[in-house]
């Protein structure tokens, strides 16, 4: 089952690409974490996964429908933009009200029931409130629209250490019940190896990797040994970056083969050191654009 | 019933993480046939965790027998780890104690049996590969 699929996407504002080339499968029941430095096209692919943009070119499609055409599409996604807009004018609870008129799958306990937990007064203006707390009440609206698929981008990035913790659960409580799927984009890499088990990193407008995060880490080694030419390396390791010193030589490798050079010094990846060899070193390797399976 | 943490430094995925910890508690004896593991509902609002990576730690203890679950009920312990291999224990402890002594005769300090040990062991756990 898969709740996001791109062809060749692509998106151009003005003479700039903002993303291209994008071809993705992006698998149903799944939480996907979205990497990239800022620029990198996350914001872009989020919106026109949202509906919220138009490709320039290429095709996606999401929950089986083309994104933003009708009623029915647009109560299978939700989507939470970086700034957390909310209307100024209105208070908290004619937000909540709002939310239960437009969305026909509208949970309304989990909505009043999270507000209260976090400690939003229903009668304030959604203008005084703070950063924090805006965000919360937009996602208190993405979660409780009880979406097939929430699109979030930098979620947390506004939240306080236990807000963001609280978040996430009920997220990942969202994503046991009721079977959503997320794809959110973070720069707190610690966030994502809790609760993401499927990547897709961006840099420079394209996918630079995608997969499922348990076989990405199980196929990525860090080899350290003697100072060698990486050119003598088994065809089935990719070497994804490399360094010298004058007598080591330290590379990252993807292969699904055990390492057998007794030579080398075999080392794991966590998640952290696997994002910052793909966006530290863009060129070493051709852009990957399967799915791992 | 035991409790799952996360470790951030501890270099293995969260999924290994919860494995390794049921391994444990079942060496310890904290866990025993018919114990419950905690819900993946539990679990996933305890650690803010994704629920897939606790289901799939669950599947691997139980393709490795040591769990099984009952739909609609839970996951219960249905194996053992400390049984068979705590009578072995002692006499390997006592092996290892006379070979340690032996190394720091020979002059090692800790890094360097460490060092020796974890060479051997890898290069050991390879020719079975092979």
């Amino acid at each position: 089952m898969t709740v996001l699929r791109a062809q060749g996407l692509g998106k151009k504002y003005k003479r700039r690409w903002a993303l291209t080339g994008c071809t993705l499968d992006v698998p149903a029941g799944h939480v996907t974490g979205l990497v990239g430095p800022n620029g990198a096209g996350k914001s872009t692919l989020l919106g026109l996964a949202a509906g919220m943009l138009e490709p320039s070119s290429g095709t996606i499609e999401v929950c089986g429908g083309v994104p933003g055409s009708g009623p029915a599409q647009l109560a299978k996604v939700g989507f939470v933009a970086q700034n957390t807009p909310v209307y100024a004018n209105l208070t908290v609870e004619e937000h909540l009200r709002l939310g239960a008129r437009l969305n026909p799958g509208w949970d309304d306990e989990l909505a009043h029931e999270r507000i209260a937990r976090i400690g939003l007064d229903p009668a304030q203006a959604a203008g005084k409130l703070s950063g924090g707390q805006r965000a919360q009440l937009a996602l208190t609206l993405g979660i409780a629209k009880r979406p097939e698929l929430l699109l979030l981008d930098e979620p947390v990035a506004s939240l306080d250490p236990l807000a963001r913790r609280e978040f996430l659960q009920d997220l990942m409580e969202a994503v046991a019940e009721h079977g959503l799927s997320v794809v959110m984009s973070s720069h707190l890499i610690a966030d994502l190896e809790r609760v993401c088990d499927h990547l897709i990193v961006l840099v420079d407008s394209r996918i630079r990797l995608t997969g499922d995060v348990d076989d990405l880490l199980a196929t990525h080694r860090r080899l350290t040994g003697p100072r060698r030419d990486v050119d003598t390396l088994p065809a089935d390791q990719r070497v994804v970056s490399v360094r010298h010193t004058d007598r080591q030589t330290t590379v990252l490798v993807r292969t699904e083969a055990p390492i057998l050079d007794p030579s080398w010094d075999v080392g794991e990846l966590d998640l952290e050191d696997l994002i910052l060899a793909y966006l530290t070193n863009p060129g070493v390797e051709r852009p990957n654009l399967g799915v791992v399976r | 019933m035991i409790e799952f943490h996360l470790d951030g430094k501890s270099g293995l995925s969260p999924y290994q993480q919860l494995v390794r910890q049921v391994r444990h508690a079942l060496r310890l004896g904290l866990l025993s046939e018919g114990d419950q593991l905690p819900k993946v509902k539990d679990v996933v609002a305890d650690l803010a965790i994704n629920p897939n990576t606790v289901l799939k730690a669950y599947r691997e203890l139980e393709h490795d027998g040591l769990v099984a679950a009952r739909p609609g009920v839970g996951t219960f312990v249905t194996g053992t780890l400390s049984g068979t291999s705590l009578a072995a224990l002692a006499p390997l402890r006592q092996d290892l104690r006379r070979w340690l002594a032996k190394a720091r005769r020979a002059g090692l300090d800790e890094e360097s049996i460490e060092a020796l040990f974890l060479t051997t062991f890898r290069a050991a756990a390879k020719e079975d590969i092979a």
